[in-house]
């Protein structure tokens, strides 16, 4: 079973009553991938979760000043 | 309005000068750490000192601040580079987000001004009762989320 929102809703479906869609991208940020799920015959998203793998770490720079 | 920009915070590096933030347990006790989801163009980035609810999104199942961030291994140190990773996924479950966002702030919980550590940003995303789930680089030298070098 799929949760999904409808009508401001929130239900339960099962994934046969939904077309699912998958999509994703890839940089050098990021990894995404996401999953949609519409209910058949529209084009109404009903449910759509996302993972993102964060590649890009964050650096600070630390210094040290020579004294004298 | 002003792209949300990926950055360690420029307070945090002051904060650390100054014994603010306890990634673990080593000296003291730990701080607790939360990260908090931002809409698109909220200008989010090294000048964000601290958590803020404007621009913060909201929906359903989301509760303003965020949630916990697992600092489960200590700071590390490896060819010159300080470092530390969560060492869980943050993840956002059960979540309506219907306002496109772009950036992730993690800051510190125990302090009193929910200092900024950094802004994190990726891709625009929405969420619809589904589930966000945001998964860390390795946590070493090179990759890790946040590195002194």
């Amino acid at each position: 079973m799929i949760p999904v929102l409808i009508d401001g809703q929130m239900a339960e479906r099962d994934e046969s009553e939904l077309d699912r869609r998958v999509g994703g991208h890839e940089d050098d940020n990021e990894i995404a991938t996401w999953v949609e799920y519409r209910l058949k015959g529209t084009d109404t998203i009903v449910h759509r979760s996302a993972h993102v793998h964060l590649k890009k770490a964050i650096i600070g720079d630390a210094m040290a000043a020579s004294i004298g | 309005m002003t792209a949300n920009a990926q950055s360690m915070a420029t307070s945090f590096k002051q904060d650390l000068l100054n014994g603010v933030h306890a990634f673990s347990a080593s000296y003291r006790a730990q701080d607790t750490f939360n990260a908090a989801l931002y809409t698109t163009n909220q200008g989010l980035g090294a000048g964000t000192t601290a958590y803020s609810a404007t621009g913060e999104v909201s929906g359903t199942g989301y509760t303003a601040g965020g949630v916990a961030v697992t600092f489960g291994t200590p700071p590390a140190n490896a060819n010159g580079v300080a470092y530390v990773t969560p060492s869980a996924n943050i993840v956002f479950n059960n979540v309506t987000l219907s306002t496109a966002f772009d950036a992730v702030l993690i800051y510190n919980n125990t302090a009193a001004g929910k200092n900024a550590v950094s802004v994190h940003t990726f891709g625009a995303q929405t969420i619809t009762a589904g589930t966000l789930t945001l998964t860390m680089p390795s946590n070493d030298s090179n990759n890790a989320l946040l590195r002194l070098a």
